[in-house]
């Protein structure tokens, strides 16, 4: 661990592939699923990643660095400093990188591992709600990649969500159970009509393809040292184990080699050039290139690609690259019981609600609840920070944890040209060039859906009887960091990046896999829609290199 | 209550050092003593370093005491079990490049402040002294810094590096286990693998 004093300096071989067919950028979730697809129908794959393989043995120190206060959120995946650079110029603050991680497995690393589909009106938008732009594919075009991506991540789920989209296979596994204190809300939503149902988790509720079951360590979000929780660099490593089986090709993964430009003609991209840690610079030729590097970086990298031909940037005739940023909008109202309600014993949640979902229109979007597992304080952060010890300490946890509810939601962002990632004019990264500028705002139709999710939120919280302590309202909303909407997927290359075969409509061999594509973003945590996606791409980067 | 082997056990996974291993009985030799403790063996430090190397950094058996007669202070009177409790899971933590050094520097800071305001090692301090002790080396109101040799960054004062290595590592240890959970309601605190049955289950059961 860099922040431990060992240093990260090694002797990997970190030198161009030859002959390689493909060229991922970044080792995400998305990136490594088309790498591990690729290079088991035969193709030679290298995946070029910015930050480190990080290795596993770490995690129950990441676990520490969680808990302790004198670790922010960034410190717990290395993530900061001038590599990950950033400003926020708009209306509303972006906290880029709290989220964010940088290595081998991504932003899925730091992730809470909530994998809902989409609703099938979330492709239509435009159609279905009169607002924001319709898909160029619907519901039907991802369901079976929907089913596989399922099944890549593991995913504990139930069939019992009244509003969720058709589906015919079973989950890969069973739910997790409700919880305690989902059984306090159950009378109170019974009462008030609202349907429970259970949340589909990346996290193994039994042994999943060779790894653990959750084992309940409680800190899912920023990291799961057990690793029942899916992050991409479970298909890192299994496509880089590729290459025994009849037919199959090789992927080789290079740590900590940020792409710093895309070379190119008019027509399409010859090399990545990437940056290694002893200085040096090398391209990466390939016949494909994949660009995953998530909502923030994939933009970033296009613009960063300027050229004569391209004075813009890359694949951005259409002007659209980096704008449509959108995220999830946090709603939230929390309180007190005045009974054991059992939080805290794990970091994820089982039971959410779509009830109000598809009641969005112009005016409100989308929204979907969840009942948390994890309301008020934990009480070993509780006893790190106060000035007390003993028994006085021990009465100060007694009071402040037990008998904490919280009712959470999310809430969809229309896609708003102003909203934009673009290159800061002054300021540069380690490697000298601009960082990203992120401007941001909410929009009148997320505040009012934030409103309105605060109201039913209340309502529930006002029937289970609590006393409310706390409400996140429109005022005080912050992103979920979901990065979505910057090289937008349309049909017209005049108004969008990539096409619905996730290829940019401006160069023939570049696919953009990533929620940077989404042209609206629903209220659904992106991930298992990015997996889908991945799939897909791979799909129609295998018909294209025949 | 009682803390068991188990709470070290689950101390280690919390702390981030490997549990079975580093629970493995350790030998606590060294040179310092710790009042009505046993006499001291005469052997050098049994791993890391020491004191013979270095007189700011404290050798296993000053760290093992001073983390004993600290966490008779901080931890509730209710619990029982202290002193097989520390030594279990500071096995796991003297094991650990980086954070053993710090830990060694911050017992030796605050040994030598006892040394300069009691005229003993705080082992040797009684519980009222050890309680006013940390206090007055400002632990009590600093936040938590690590030591550079442990994260470079971090530039800690003696404060700050007790508050880290000696205050918070103990209460960490405590509250991160199942039995100091249960002190508080909770059976399964974060940091430890208590398994997805106590999410399930209401209070009482």
């Amino acid at each position: 661990m860099t922040a431990e004093g060992a240093g990260i300096q090694d002797d990997r071989d970190r030198s161009p592939v030859s002959g390689a067919d493909v060229c991922v950028v970044g080792a995400g979730p998305a990136g490594s699923l088309v790498a591990d697809r690729l290079a088991a129908a035969g193709y030679e794959v290298v995946v070029l990643e910015a930050g480190p393989r990080f290795d596993d043995g770490d995690r129950q120190r990441r676990m520490e660095r969680a808990i302790r206060p004198y670790y922010d959120r960034p410190d717990v995946w290395d993530g900061g400093g001038e590599r990950d650079a950033y400003e926020s110029t708009g209306e509303a603050f972006y906290p880029l990188n709290h989220a964010r991680a940088k290595g081998v497995g991504g932003a899925t690393l730091h992730w809470q591992g909530m994998v809902m589909r989409l609703h099938e009106a979330d492709f239509a938008s435009g159609s279905e709600r009169g607002v924001g732009p319709d898909w160029p594919i619907d519901y039907a075009d991802l369901r079976q990649y929907y089913a596989e991506a399922e099944g890549e991540l593991g995913v504990a789920g139930a069939d019992d969500n009244p509003f969720g989209p058709p589906r015919e296979e079973p989950f890969p596994m069973p739910a997790f159970p409700p919880s305690y204190s989902d059984s306090l809300f159950a009378p109170a939503c019974e009462e008030l009509g609202i349907a429970m149902h259970s949340v589909p988790n990346a996290r193994n509720s039994e042994p999943y393809d060779g790894r653990s079951q959750c084992v309940g360590y409680g800190t899912c979000q920023p990291v799961c040292p057990s690793g029942a929780k899916y992050d991409g660099s479970v298909h890192a490593e299994r496509a880089q184990a590729r290459g025994g089986a009849a037919g199959e090709g090789t992927a080789t993964v290079i740590d900590r080699a940020p792409v710093q430009h895309l070379a190119h003609t008019p027509e399409r991209i010859e090399a990545a050039v990437y940056a290694t840690p002893d200085g040096e610079e090398h391209r990466q030729e390939a016949d494909a290139f994949v660009l995953a590097a998530g909502g923030v970086e994939t933009p970033r990298l296009l613009l960063l690609s300027e050229s004569e031909t391209y004075p813009d940037g890359l694949a951005n005739a259409s002007g659209a690259v980096g704008r449509y940023f959108m995220d999830h909008l946090f709603a939230g109202v929390g309180g007190r019981l005045g009974e054991p309600t059992r939080q805290n014993h794990v970091g994820f949640l089982t039971s959410e609600s779509h009830q109000f979902y598809d009641d969005a229109d112009a005016d409100v979007g989308p929204f979907k609840l969840e009942f948390f597992n994890y309301a008020g304080p934990s009480p070993v952060e509780l006893a790190l920070t106060g000035e007390d010890w003993g028994d006085e300490l021990l009465g100060r946890l007694r009071e402040a944890y037990g008998d904490h509810v919280a009712v959470g939601g999310l809430v969809e962002q229309l896609p708003r040209p102003e909203n934009r990632i673009g290159l800061h004019p002054e300021r540069t990264d380690d490697h000298g060039n601009p960082v990203p500028q992120i401007e941001w705002s909410i929009g009148d139709r997320a505040r009012r859906t934030i409103e309105r999710a605060n109201e039913v939120q209340r309502e529930i919280l006002e029937t289970l009887g609590a006393e409310i302590t706390w409400t996140v309202g429109p005022a005080d909303t912050g992103p979920a960091y979901h990065h979505m909407g910057t090289t937008r997927m349309g049909t017209d290359p005049a108004e969008s990046v990539v096409d619905p075969t996730l290829r940019t409509h401006d160069l023939e061999n570049c696919w953009i896999a990533s929620s940077s594509v989404f042209p609206t973003g629903g209220a659904m945590n992106p991930t298992l829609t990015i997996a889908a996606l991945a799939l897909k791409a791979a799909d129609h980067i295998e018909a294209a290199l025949g | 209550m009682q803390l068991t082997r188990r709470d070290a056990a689950a101390a280690l996974a919390a702390l981030g050092s490997g549990g079975a291993v580093a629970l493995a009985a350790r030998e606590w030799r060294g040179t310092g003593g710790r009042a009505g403790g046993a006499e001291d063996d005469g052997a050098g430090p049994d791993g890391g370093a020491g004191s013979d190397d270095d007189p700011d950094l404290a050798d296993d058996r000053q760290v093992r005491d001073a983390m004993v007669a600290v966490a008779e202070v901080v931890y509730p009177s209710e619990v029982a079990g202290i002193e097989a409790f520390v030594e279990g899971f500071l096995a796991g933590r003297l094991e650990r490049e980086g954070h053993a050094e710090g830990l060694r520097r911050a017992v030796a800071d605050l040994d030598r402040l006892a040394e300069a305001w009691y005229d003993g090692p705080v082992a040797a301090l009684s519980p009222a002294d050890r309680d006013s002790l940390l206090r007055e080396t400002g632990a009590r109101t600093a936040e938590e810094v690590p030591d550079p040799a442990h994260v470079p960054a971090a530039d800690p004062t003696a404060a700050e590096r007790i508050r880290y290595y000696v205050l918070n590592d103990l209460l960490l240890a405590l509250y991160a286990s199942p039995t100091g959970g249960e002190l508080v309601g909770i059976e399964n605190p974060q940091g430890h693998a208590g398994g997805t049955d106590s999410y399930q289950r209401g209070p009482g059961r």
